[in-house]
């Protein structure tokens, strides 16, 4: 939180890999997952792990920019219409115009990458509000993606394609495609952690006049972010098409608010400032293995937004609350000191 | 978030009132709105027909009156993006006091509506008020939370298939001189909160929060009564939405008004409401919903495709968010240079 001015000693490194606030989200999700083991029957398997990872993937892709967004203290809402209309193009390049395959996936790609584009020059060129324009371009994209596939559904992918989309390796239950996101993930979470440019975007989510005063382009490192966003969430839609084997102008649509529910459950601060990458992958499990192991206890699909909903609140008062107890213990601290002061 | 351009207020001078209207955030609107319809009457002249009137004021009714609690909150720098949910809850929630109470007065129906809606938004604001955390994150998860109530409670079941009480869904249809009763209230709606927010101490301290918060409570304004107030009252009138809801349409279960919050939001910020709070009016967010609901009957009107609609309400948000911007610019300049005058 960006607000606390307590006088906090720095952590060790080793320190803060084992008690911060990233290695708090992956304590919870390793205890949600052996409660889950004990008490969920049928849980503890390989067939959970390809379910719950499969479902993941679209998720956990566009987590990863969003958690960079929303670090900046900016929030990109338009990510599941971009790769709506990704998914819309690929249905429509494939059927209608028989384009091979791989050209499709460029296809797509780049037009992620346009809309991306034109969010990142609406609001870091134009300097607009992020809410407000992704939640135009959320429509727009949307929009566009009714316009390019109308009612229309495309299921003629290649088959060994879409079988490979979902196919998992060996015996073990991890989806194939589960390497292809890891690496993005490492990706991401290298750039985040330990270069000049991901370390800048936490100083940019803090103050942006102080980061553009030691030096940091503000406004291009957030329209290179919003970029990467369009084509990450493109890839994430050409995923969806194979793994639903069918490209419809309502792919993918509503997943914006899981997007940004994961990142804030993974610790990501939704003034900006804070948060990493572990926490975040940790956050995208944890909504997943929750909600899968309430399925199989039978808890009907509908129902289990409120859990979602639940732990998206409970995650952002937590650690409000907190900061909130440790400032008034320490004013009561103070006062006693300054009482003890004038005593003597 | 980006910070917005602090809301520039400036003094006019008394004969410049009537231009000030025309010049004013709500003229503009009013005037794409005019435009519009006039448009479109000239392409097809059944547009605007005794029945087409008609239409298009019921359909803007609910809107109006979720875009005037909505406008209440953005003004105070929140949002509340679960209005969808609570429309949803509202109206099924009507429907199960009629499959209850059959014979149960229609005034205790609509009382029943909007304390429901007012404790869910009750529920919004203290939260976000006692947590500290933006409203944007809240309301998100209650979004969520309410959808998955309603959820739990309707399965797969529907109220008012039938149109059944007839008397109750026959209100949806009657006219006063030709305009119906629902839009008659919403307008009764807009006009009461407008004057509130032009006029009330209590309005007033919405734009003041809204502008900055921390200097709002320096000068002992009790922010977070007011927050909670703002919610509360968004919450009541998506209450009484969602029982006008019930009235006109004869399907409602379990996922009636999903995807509306962002309708509702893209109606407030066409109707020149910033999104961070401070600036914007009530009358505006109304136009901004009637706008944008005039929008979906032309394009069917002007033999559109349907498939554009959806597009042309995001182009539509860009818009309205840019010309904000430019005006904003524009004033900030004018002001620097009557100002420099006045030294």
């Amino acid at each position: 939180m960006s607000e606390t001015t307590l006088p906090v000693k720095a952590r060790s490194n080793v320190s803060r890999l084992f008690f911060g606030r990233n290695a708090n989200t992956v304590y919870a999700l390793v205890l949600i997952v052996i409660l889950a083991s004990i008490f969920v029957p049928y849980f503890a398997g390989t067939a959970t792990v390809s379910f719950l990872l499969i479902d993941a993937i679209p998720i956990l892709l566009m987590a990863m920019p969003m958690a960079l967004i929303i670090i900046t203290g900016e929030i990109d809402l338009s990510v599941a219409s971009t790769a709506g209309l990704s998914a819309a193009v690929m249905g429509v390049l494939f059927h209608d115009a028989h384009w091979n395959i791989v050209w499709v996936f460029v296809a797509c790609i780049v037009v992620g990458l346009l809309c991306g584009a034109f969010n990142g020059i609406l609001i870091s060129t134009i300097g607009l509000p992020s809410l407000a324009v992704t939640i135009g371009t959320l429509a727009l994209f949307r929009g566009l993606a009714l316009v390019v596939i109308g009612d229309n559904a495309v299921a003629d992918f290649p088959v060994d394609l879409t079988t490979w989309a979902t196919s998992t390796i060996g015996g073990t239950g991890i989806p194939t495609f589960m390497i292809i996101v890891a690496v993005v993930v490492v990706i991401f979470g290298i750039i985040l952690h330990f270069t000049p440019f991901g370390r800048a975007l936490y100083a940019l989510g803090f103050s942006k006049e102080a980061a553009s005063f030691v030096g940091i382009r503000v406004n291009r490192s957030k329209f290179w972010l919003y970029v990467a966003s369009g084509g990450i969430s493109a890839f994430a839609g050409i995923f969806w098409v194979l793994r639903y084997s069918s490209a419809q102008s309502d792919s993918v649509q509503g997943l914006e608010l899981s997007v940004v529910a994961a990142v804030l459950l993974g610790g990501v601060s939704i003034f900006g400032g804070s948060g990493g990458i572990v926490g975040v992958v940790a956050g995208v499990l944890i909504i997943r293995t929750v909600n899968y192991s309430l399925q199989l206890a039978g808890l009907p699909d509908t129902v289990l937004t409120i859990v979602t909903g639940t732990l998206l609140v409970l995650s952002v008062i937590a650690p409000s609350v907190t900061a909130r107890i440790r400032r008034s213990a320490e004013r009561k601290r103070s006062r006693t000191l300054i009482h003890d002061a004038t005593a003597a | 978030m980006t910070q917005a351009t602090p809301p520039a207020v400036y003094e006019p001078r008394a004969g410049r009132a009537i231009g000030r209207i025309f010049v004013s955030r709500e003229f503009s609107v009013f005037a794409a709105l005019a435009v519009l319809i006039i448009v479109t009457e000239v392409v097809n002249p059944r547009f605007l027909s005794a029945q087409g009137i008609k239409d298009l004021l019921l359909n803007s009714t609910i809107f109006v009156i979720m875009a005037v609690g909505q406008a209440l909150v953005i003004i105070t720098k929140n949002v509340d993006l679960s209005v969808g949910s609570i429309l949803g809850l509202t109206a099924y929630g009507t429907g199960a006091v009629f499959a209850t109470f059959p014979h149960i007065p229609l005034p205790f129906v609509f009382l029943i509506g909007i304390v429901f809606g007012a404790i869910l938004g009750a529920i919004n604001g203290f939260i976000v008020t006692l947590a500290g955390v933006p409203a944007l994150v809240i309301t998100l998860g209650t979004l969520y939370i309410f959808r998955g109530i309603n959820n739990a409670w309707a399965g797969s079941n529907q109220y008012f298939v039938g149109n059944e009480p007839a008397e109750f869904g026959n209100m949806s249809v009657q006219t006063l001189f030709g305009i119906p009763w629902f839009a008659l209230g919403a307008l009764v709606i807009v006009i009461i909160f407008a004057i509130y927010m032009f006029s009330a101490r209590s309005g007033r301290d919405l734009y003041a929060i809204g502008s900055d918060t921390d200097a709002a409570r320096l000068f002992g304004i009790k922010v977070n009564a007011r927050v909670v107030g703002a919610f509360v009252a968004c919450g009541a009138l998506t209450g009484l939405a969602g029982v006008l809801y019930a009235s006109r349409f004869n399907s409602v279960g379990a996922d009636t008004g999903t995807g509306f919050e962002l309708q509702i939001v893209a109606a407030v910020v066409v109707g020149g409401v910033a999104i961070f709070g401070g600036s914007g009016t009530v009358t505006g967010a109304a136009i901004g919903a009637v706008l944008l609901t005039t929008m979906t009957g032309a394009l069917a009107a002007l033999n559109v495709s349907k498939f554009w609609q959806q597009a042309i309400v995001g182009v539509l948000i860009i818009a309205a968010i840019l010309l904000d911007r430019i005006l904003s610019i524009r004033t900030a300049r004018k002001l620097r240079v009557s100002e420099a005058r006045n030294v």
